[in-house]
């Protein structure tokens, strides 16, 4: 089964893989370019003025690149690296979005009835909730996968409709701000913020977090006895249980935990480190995004932290086209979804090649 | 009393009807052994394409232009799974994102991102002579738009396809065991991509039913998981015709209780009837597996992924 | 031209000069077979000769790269199945084409245009049984019928049809002794009618008993064209294998002759089973009450009947499967070479180095070193000649018999941790061809010698006689020791004990 594209760890000598990879995310980059430039042509929009705008809300300046994108790449990173980890062990978590809003609660409802401890020690407790939250979430359409079979693309996406909801009654209830006017929650005290970055705008100290975290889980990936085990897991449950000795559903279970944890950590970063209060539509569907992160990155959490930087982008050039161009912002999921689409058919030209094409047709999925 | 029941089933019928369409349409394709997540983009593909339709020429206009975008989702999914024979969720997931992005952008770019209600035509009740005057259910059931008469029909139509004709035995035979179809000279692909265009298509008029016998208007993302309630449905319905117009009967039932629940004066936060279906469609989904048997294709391209 | 189609026309089916390649592989070149009405034409070859394919292009599932097919005279080009059955061919595959959860009468219909008219089809079953001698069940599920059953399923789907040749690819494989006969005798009948029959098969005497003309196919070509009468074992044979490999059931028997006489080893035995009862994953009970051992430095070899238990006893006896009740006593860890090696063995599109790495993996902890395994890897393949582009090439881009040569050596590995005192394998030479198949046999043999128990199941019994020092057959769940001796095997497959 390969329901993504998992190469062996590439083993060219070092400077002929930095070399291939570069020229890859070249290849890339200019494809998105063009293909926004169709779009905007197609849509009757001035494309040099379009794209100028992309450019500039991206890459254009300092602050645009500290205070746009990397803010932006952050929580795609998480994201990213929690949808990577899912999809390596054969899970279809489609269920980011809503666990990075329940992890964005439990940071909020615990920012504001929390003591404030001394210095970063302050913001553990929101974050440890976030995660908490996140991993509940998942736990959720886990549980249902692995007692009923229940389809975990379907019991994501319906989570997320409800943690929609429960956001959306959170706000006007239980953590509705002090005067009862506005559909959000009060500020989290400064001591639960995270701290900004000196001289680097709104970016805040989750930068960190999110790089050491997705370091972290693409070392797991490739290094470790664990890491193997998700791996073989999504490649082939069969024979990962019946050559490796593999406790398949264990496995599943952990990796389908640990992508809604790191999902949920997003949630909390967004919240503590951006918005600083929980109100609906926090998250412009970055949970959905980090699908088309994590697929262009091959499922592995190091590289998706340039294409989380890469979408980053194109999510800060495109409120910056809809600014000065008149763009609607939604034309960025047309491109990531083409992006997916594009990336799941190069797969599968991939694999038809080296197995070799047959007349006969039967099975769509690659199983 | 009969205030509660009559509006009730009148919104029992009037929600199930996209549902059951779609489920309609989805039923087809798992019959055929796949699974079309992209369900949920043709629902509001169709949407959108009504309200285009509808705008420029009408109710008529407007469905039809509906079926077409959906037919169009149908069209990008046939060529991901049976010509580049790509992943079918994920291939199915992208074209939901797809259309959630590109009819949000169609839909500012052409109609202003005001997000203002716009007036169009929609489909008035058409009451059937004599059934309509049927005490308690008769309004209910026999006044609706006429798009409510063609679910009502599709059941019975289906269901007759699929056990009177070799069309249909092809079909279950391809959802069970492709290989036997193939070597019985059925064009395994060919079906495929007839049931999912046919699906596609019935999910796009699902749709243009949210816009023109429902809303009114067009909001983005206004298919708000339908198309997975509706595969849902199909499960519930252990894929068979008559249990998928039940399950969508069940579904709107839901739904409408909570009407019924604030006409007698309950008042619960309004999300949590919101809810519901979602909550319902999981339970649906775990309670029904156990016992329904899938098509062994779908069951076996299923398994491959647990 | 014209003097071929004279010529023709006097043939049920003739393809001539047909290529075939998939990808870099060339299936066939310039293959032919020329089938007489009235005939019974056994198209013999190795495991990958490519009968199967040729066969498959007559029958329009696959199109063939160059070369003519021509049907009764007339030159055909067939897009699909439903042209070639149009055409009057029928096929009744290896793996049977039914739906299991539909009914005879359903599946015998499928394929038709416009309405469906099920009584219609039951009665032309009917009055097929009557006409041939078939029995059918119109109206039974063809999940609840035994395989000789569904066969004659196939074949009515053929016969309904008014088909006029019948292929049969290897239609006795999956049969017990009688049945094949049964089989064999109705082909015979219904050649003498009129039609007629390709049957394709490896196996060379069945071939001879039934065969009024015989094609051999090697590697893609066709090398032996003659009459029945005029072909012997060997003159089969040589055309099969071509280039002389030892012949191993001359030098085998001598050497586990030899072997019975040295020292028993005093380990005692690996494998005890003590009355133990095996259920599969639905809960139906396969294997009942079995007992017996098996001692270091013997080959096991076990026969059966698709479906008699055998899938499950292989699965206890490596750790895949719990008993049900008795008792199983087993190293800890048991090597295991499952049939179906592309679902069950390997990480297709991960490298070999990953896929050596797999065995082993659910208990590791800690980091990997991929160093090690990479060395451990090489010298894997260099002691068991797996060909490939490197340690770190996909396995994918193996061969069929590479690949599963390198799951042998994976589960052979005798070093440090991965000391293998015990290896069951399940049909381990299947699609491979005949050096490969003689490699892997030959590695069983090594490890037997070095003091391994091994256990091997094939659904071929002459490969079972040639391999094991003992035999025991699984029939309907039950456990029997057997003598070495093929007809004696056959008939407890069959569930019949003592004579007659």
């Amino acid at each position: 089964m390969a329901t993504a594209e998992r190469q062996a760890p590439a083993r060219r000598s070092g400077a002929n893989t930095a070399l291939h990879e570069l020229a890859l995310a070249a290849v890339v980059v200019a494809a998105i370019a063009g293909a926004t430039a169709l779009l905007l042509l197609a849509g009757g929009y001035p494309v040099g003025r379009g794209l100028a705008a992309l450019w500039s809300g991206s890459f254009g300046s300092w602050y645009a690149f500290t205070s746009a994108t990397l803010v932006r790449a952050v929580p795609l990173m998480l994201t990213g690296a929690a949808v990577a980890i899912a999809f390596r062990a054969g899970v279809l978590n489609i269920g980011a979005e809503g666990q990075l809003l329940v992890g964005a609660a439990a940071a909020v409802a615990l920012a504001l009835v929390s003591r404030e401890d001394p210095g970063l020690l302050a913001l553990a407790p929101p974050l440890v909730a976030a995660a908490a939250g996140g991993a509940v979430w998942a736990g959720v359409a886990a549980f249902l996968r692995t007692r009923y079979g229940v389809l975990e693309v379907i019991s994501t996406i319906m989570l997320n409709f409800v943690a929609t909801y429960v956001v959306s009654y959170l706000v006007r209830g239980p953590l509705q701000e002090p005067t009862r006017v506005y559909p959000q929650s009060a500020t989290i005290a400064d001591a639960f913020q995270l701290p900004r970055i000196s001289g680097a705008g709104r970016l805040h100290v989750g930068l960190l977090l999110a790089l050491a975290l997705a370091g972290v889980a693409g070392w797991v990936l490739r290094r470790t006895a664990v890491g193997f085990r998700i791996v073989a897991t999504g490649e082939n449950p069969s024979a990962a249980a019946s050559a490796g000795g593999i406790d398949v559903r264990k496995t599943t279970m952990h990796a389908f935990l640990v992508s809604g944890a790191l999902a949920g950590l997003a949630g909390g970063v967004e919240v503590l480190g951006v918005t600083f209060a929980l109100y609906e539509n926090i998250s412009p569907g970055y949970g959905y995004t980090a699908i088309a992160v994590a697929l262009l990155a091959r499922l592995d959490p190091w590289r998706g932290v340039a294409t989380a930087l890469l979408f980053g982008a194109l999510e800060a050039g495109a409120g910056a086209m809809q600014r000065d161009a008149g763009v609607p912002s939604t034309l960025v999921s047309v491109i990531e979804a083409a992006l997916i689409l594009a990336v799941v058919a190069a797969q599968a030209a991939r694999a038809r090649r080296l197995s070799g094409d047959s007349a006969v047709a039967i099975r769509p999925v690659n199983a | 009393m009969n205030d509660v029941i009559e509006p009730f089933i009148a919104a029992t019928v009037r929600t199930a009807v996209p549902l059951g369409l779609a489920a309609f349409g989805e039923l087809l394709v798992e019959r055929a052994g796949l699974i079309n997540i992209g369900l949920e983009g043709a629902i509001l593909a169709g949407a959108f394409g009504a309200l285009v339709g509808a705008s420029a020429a009408g109710v008529g206009a407007g469905f039809a232009t509906a079926a077409l975008a959906g037919l169009f989702i149908g069209v990008l999914f046939a060529l991901c799974v049976v010509w580049i024979r790509a992943d079918q969720i994920i291939a199915g997931t992208a074209l939901t994102l797809l259309s959630v992005g590109a009819t949000g952008t169609l839909y500012r770019a052409f109609y202003g991102s005001g997000g203002a209600a716009l007036g169009i035509a929609t489909s008035e009740p058409l009451a059937i002579p004599g059934l309509s005057a049927l005490p308690v259910v008769g309004t209910a059931l026999f006044a609706q738009p006429p798009i409510t008469y063609v679910a009502y029909l599709t059941g019975p139509v289906m269901a007759w396809w699929f056990r009177r004709t070799h069309a249909g035995l092809a079909l279950r035979s391809i959802g069970e065991r492709p290989e036997a179809a193939e070597a019985a000279g059925i064009a395994v692909d060919r079906a495929r991509v007839m049931a999912i265009l046919v699906g596609g298509t019935l999910g796009g008029i699902a749709g243009g039913t949210l816009v023109l016998a429902q809303a009114g208007t067009f909001a983005e993302g206004m298919s708000a998981g339908r198309g997975f309630i509706a595969i849902a449905i199909v499960v519930l319905g252990r894929w068979t015709p008559h249990g998928v117009a039940a399950g969508a009967l069940l579904f709107g039932a839901a739904s409408a209780l909570q009407y019924a629940f604030q006409a007698m004066g309950w008042n619960a936060p309004y999300q949590l009837f919101l809810v519901v279906p979602y909550l319902l469609t999981l339970a649906a989904l775990a309670g029904a597996v156990g016992r329904a048997r899938a098509p062994a294709a779908l069951g076996r391209a299923l398994e491959a992924r647990r | 031209m014209s003097e071929l189609s004279t010529l023709d026309a006097s043939l049920a089916l003739a393809l001539r000069d047909i290529d075939k390649r998939y990808g870099t592989t060339q299936a066939l070149a310039s293959a032919s077979l020329q089938v007489r009405p009235g005939t019974v034409h056994a198209l013999l070859g190795e495991n990958g000769a490519g009968k199967s394919t040729l066969m498959r292009i007559a029958y329009g599932m696959e199109r063939p790269d160059a070369g003519t097919l021509t049907v009764r005279g007339a030159t055909v080009r067939f897009a699909t199945p439903a042209e070639a059955i149009a055409r009057g061919i029928g096929m009744v595959h290896q793996h049977f084409t039914l739906v299991p959860v539909m009914t005879v009468a359903e599946n015998v219909a499928l394929g038709g245009r416009g309405r469906l008219d099920l009584p219609k089809t039951m009665a032309r079953l009917h009055e097929l049984t009557e006409r041939t001698g078939f029995e059918l069940d119109p109206e039974a599920k063809v999940e609840s019928l035994s395989i000789a059953a569904q066969q004659r399923v196939e074949i009515a789907k053929a016969l309904v049809r008014d088909a006029h040749l019948l292929v049969l690819d290897e239609p006795t494989a999956v049969l017990p002794p009688s049945e094949s006969e049964r089989l064999l005798r109705w082909l015979r009948d219904y050649a003498d009618a009129g039609h007629a029959v390709v049957l394709i098969t490896h196996k060379l005497r069945e071939a001879l008993s039934v065969a009024d003309d015989v094609t051999v196919l090697r590697r893609g070509r066709t090398v032996l064209e003659v009459p029945g009468s005029a072909a012997t074992i060997a003159s089969l044979t040589a055309a099969m294998i071509g280039t002389a490999i030892d012949d191993e059931s001359a030098t085998a028997p001598r050497a586990a002759e030899a072997r019975r006489g040295a020292p028993a080893a005093s380990r005692g035995p690996v494998f005890r089973a003590e009355r133990i009862t095996l259920v599969d994953t639905r809960g139906i009970v396969r294997l009942r009450d079995a007992s017996f051992i098996v001692e270091p430095g013997e080959i096991v070899g076990i026969a059966g009947i698709e479906g008699g238990g055998q899938r499950e006893l292989l699965r206890a006896l490596a750790g895949r499967m719990a008993v049900a009740s008795g008792t199983l006593s087993r190293p800890p860890i048991v090597g295991f070479v499952p049939e179906d090696r592309h679902n069950d063995a390997v990480l297709l599109d991960r490298s070999l180095v990953e896929n050596v790495a797999l065995r082993g993996a659910g208990a590791r902890r800690g980091f990997i070193d991929w160093q090690a395994f990479a060395s451990r890897t090489t010298s894997l393949m260099h002691a068991f000649d797996v060909r490939a582009p490197g340690a770190r090439a996909p396995m994918r881009t193996l061969s069929g018999g590479n690949q599963q040569k390198l799951v042998l050596a994976r589960e052979l590995a005798r070093d440090g941790a991965m000391e293998t005192q015990a290896i069951v394998v399940e049909n381990p030479t299947r699609g491979l061809d005949v050096r490969a198949t003689s490699d892997v046999h030959a590695r069983l043999r090594e490890a037997r010698d070095a003091g391994a128990a091994v256990v091997v199941y094939s659904s071929d019994i002459d490969e079972v006689l040639l391999l094991a020092d003992r035999v025991l057959v699984v029939c309907a769940g039950q456990l029997r020791a057997a003598p070495m001796e093929r007809e004696a095997v056959g008939r407890l497959m069959l569930g019949l004990h003592g004579d007659g």
